[in-house]
């Protein structure tokens, strides 16, 4: 079986085999089993402290910080960015995929702990031990929810408050999918103030500031540190009911990490305060480079240049062999198991429906869904196994239909032709069968590969890296050129595996066949 | 149903292929009612009849593409079974309509397809099939061709070659000449002939045609809706036609036969 190269780790190392075993916790059986097959996998997670971030700017610059703050105190550390929503990185963090995540105590209440008290500190780090997760005391800053508005658009109609919505129905609301479904979000917002707008759009939040600058809608909900409420001279309506609860940004680590991994990570409380997270946020927004953001808060330190970002052609480079892995391995499992399910698919019968309908089921369920069905799985989480295992089941029904019917359009006639001659099912299956059937078999595996090799650029919202990773922060920067990066090489992937084919299709294809 | 006590001539053997009582059924509707016939060695018996009269169904059984509801099929002496119709195969060769030739592989891949299966010297298949294709008079030129280069007359020629590689006991060919167009059809059943004759080639040939049925047959069995209606020699059911359906088959195809 082949295995994974190991993530390129910041730092040495140099990670103690005690640490280590401290770190994966006493494995049960089942995972015995997953370390032997994932062993390379499973000992590069294992020696770097792995810090996560959530899928907005603020986050990654957070997520840089601590990862310089770990690296500076001597302890390897990486950055898993932008690995998307709450709920994803609490899974991270509980299941041990990552180490580390910046968080808000308002978020840590009402999303993790399902709770609508408003809890303190120390009510919160109670709670939290027994998922074996721990708080670092305030970071400095309340980034809490806010909605926002044009100033020009605000000053006309004279909005200085939220209630001040209430007479105001023909304003547009376009709000992110996030708070669209929070317990302290939109619904519960609006039945507090008593809102009459129930027309509101779903939109990605930094595509809607881009719709609230040209006018598409008219209010958003925001973080009170974002950079764009300057930059798109935005006024933030003001809580006059104090429906928020406070966003006290903190970082929730897990209790077992070591205590010197604990106390360089507790060296950033109360070192930032809102102003100076503005200031962050703006800079990497406007470098596109959050390693450049996370220097500024370093600054005066003498190291603090060492960090800048790779060159673009190394990024490309790294973002493109790692597609070409997740794409690569997922097809070649797909074939792997897609021919022979594909043979038995051609026999009929309930067995070959059940296949057929299976691989069918699959291929419904949006790429986006599935990948987030896997991550909750013990084996998967936020990992390139859960991409790979997507891609695969992905890349599954392509191969496994043109397999079936590439067999079941072969003539009876040259079937029994085959059985008449006395050649044994194994002969007749390997010589005469699959060969007449390579065409369509082969066909089946293109369509995968270039339905793998797009559907791999959402890997990255699930942090396995990719092409998508570009696309993905481009998304978030609203910059269109960082989209760019990652989709037009993606799509020259894609085209260079329709042309890759066509030689192979001259090997594979026996030359009878071709005539 | 009459039995077949056609022992004229040089047969001192028993019959190299016996169904006894043998039936098939498809779905709902009998393929065919209980039957018994002997394939004599050394001749050529034909296999006349309207379209679904079970002539092919016949075929298919003793080859064992199918397996009989009941009755027993023996050949030289040792009943058919899933066990050894493999091994039997092997002893039989099967041409049908449209060659079954396999697209894929050269006509000589197609020839040696089974001898290379089952190990045979290089020598031994190279003489075999210089034999093989001076017995068919095919040019040894067209032997790296695949199926779809060469003419209908030359595939069957090569379907034949293959059918005769292992040097067969029984040959059968299920409408092999139905697809050629007349003047290939009228050489090929010439050469077909001779070939048969000079193999002493015990043969079992399906044909709805009388005129190739009275050309090749030996002994002529017609079959109607599963049953073997009559058998013997061509002159045997026109003089004496077992039945109104023996007369109208021979009448509507007399034209064509008898002048």
């Amino acid at each position: 079986m082949k295995v994974l190269p190991r993530p390129k780790l910041v730092g040495c190392d140099n990670a103690s085999p005690a640490r280590t075993r401290a770190r994966r916790g006493r494995p049960s059986g089942l995972s015995l089993s997953f370390l032997i097959l994932f062993v390379a996998v499973f000992s590069a997670n294992a020696r770097a402290v792995i810090v996560g971030s959530k899928k907005f700017t603020e986050s990654y610059v957070l997520g840089e910080i601590a990862k310089r703050t770990l690296n500076d105190a001597g302890i390897p550390a990486e950055h898993r960015e932008g690995m998307g929503g709450t709920i994803i990185l609490w899974q991270a963090v509980r299941g041990r995929q990552i180490d580390a995540y910046p968080e808000y105590t308002g978020t840590i209440a009402q999303e993790i702990l399902k709770t609508d008290r408003k809890l303190s500190l120390n009510e919160i780090r109670e709670a939290l031990v027994k998922f074996d997760v721990g708080a670092t005391e305030p970071l400095g800053f309340n980034n809490t929810y806010a909605l926002v508005m044009r100033r020009s658009e605000a000053q006309r109609l004279g909005l200085h408050t939220i209630s001040d919505l209430r007479n105001h129905l023909e304003l547009k609301i376009g709000l992110t999918h996030e708070f669209l479904d929070r317990q302290d979000g939109w619904q519960p917002l609006r039945a507090r103030y008593g809102l009459p707008q129930q027309d509101v759009i779903g939109i990605d939040h930094a595509l809607g500031y881009a719709a609230l600058k040209n006018g598409s809608i008219d209010v958003k909900d925001a973080y009170s540190t974002d950079a764009k409420i300057a930059e798109y001279d935005l006024v933030t309506l003001e809580d006059d009911l104090q429906f928020f609860p406070r966003y006290d940004a903190v970082f929730l680590y897990r209790l077992s990490l070591p205590a010197s991994t604990i106390t360089a990570l507790r060296k950033l409380e109360g070192t930032l305060d809102e102003s100076r997270m503005i200031r962050l946020n703006a800079e990497a927004e406007r470098t596109k480079n959050y390693a450049r953001a996370a220097n500024l808060y370093f600054q005066g330190d003498t190291g603090s240049t060492t960090a800048a970002g790779e060159s673009f052609w190394h990024k490309l480079m790294r973002w493109t062999l790692r597609h070409l892995e997740l794409a690569g391995f997922s097809l070649l499992l797909a074939v792997i198991v897609g021919i022979p399910l594909g043979i038995i698919a051609s026999r009929g019968g309930s067995t070959g429906h059940a296949i057929l309908g299976f691989a069918s089921v699959v291929q419904t369920i949006p790429s986006l869904a599935l990948l987030a069905l896997l991550v909750p799985l013990p084996f998967f989480g936020i990992s390139v196994r859960t991409a790979i295992a997507a891609l695969f089941l992905y890349g599954l029904l392509p191969i496994v239909r043109n397999t079936a019917s590439g067999l079941q359009d072969i003539p009876r006639a040259l079937r029994e032709s085959a059985i008449a001659l006395g050649l044994s099912p194994m002969t007749r299956l390997w010589q005469i069968y699959l060969p007449m059937a390579s065409r369509s078999i082969l066909a089946g595996i293109k369509t995968s590969a270039v339905i793998n090799i797009g559907t791999a650029t959402l890997a990255a919202l699930i942090g396995a890296g990719g092409l998508g990773e570009p696309i993905l922060s481009g998304l978030n920067l609203n910059d269109h050129a960082t989209i760019l990066e990652g989709a037009i090489p993606a799509a020259l992937l894609a085209l260079l595996a329709q042309w890759g084919f066509d030689p192979l299709d001259r090997v594979l294809i026996p030359k009878g066949l071709r005539l | 149903m009459t039995p077949a006590p056609k022992a004229s001539g040089l047969q001192e053997m028993s019959a190299l292929v016996e169904l006894a009582d043998v039936g098939k059924r498809y779905a709902d509707a009998p393929a065919l009612h209980s039957t018994n016939l002997p394939i004599e060695r050394g001749r050529t018996t034909v296999l006349i009849g309207p379209s679904g009269c079970g002539k092919s169904t016949l075929l298919r059984l003793i080859i064992g593409l199918i397996t009989p509801d009941s009755g027993t099929i023996a050949f030289d002496g040792s009943q058919i079974t899933p066990a050894n119709i493999d091994t039997l195969r092997r002893r039989i060769g099967y041409v049908i309509q449209e060659g079954g030739l396999f697209p894929h592989l050269t006509a000589r891949a197609n020839v040696l397809l089974m001898a290379r299966y089952l190990g045979k010297s290089h020598e031994e298949m190279r003489t075999r099939l210089l034999e093989l294709c001076e017995l068919t008079r095919f040019s040894d030129n067209l032997l790296s061709r695949y199926p779809i280069e060469l003419s209908g007359g030359q595939r069957q020629r090569v379907s034949l070659m293959r059918a005769l590689m292992l040097s067969p006991e029984l040959l059968l060919l299920d409408e092999p000449l139905g697809a050629l167009d007349p003047l290939v059809r009228a050489s090929l059943q010439k050469e077909l002939k001779e070939i048969f004759a000079r193999l002493r080639q015990t043969t079992l040939f399906v044909t709805h045609d009388l005129a190739e049925a009275a050309y090749f047959g030996d002994e002529i069995v017609l079959m109607n809706e599963g049953h073997i209606v009559q058998q013997g020699s061509l002159v045997d059911l026109r003089e004496k036609p077992a039945n109104d359906f023996v007369r109208e088959f021979i009448n509507s195809q007399r034209a064509l036969v008898f002048t």
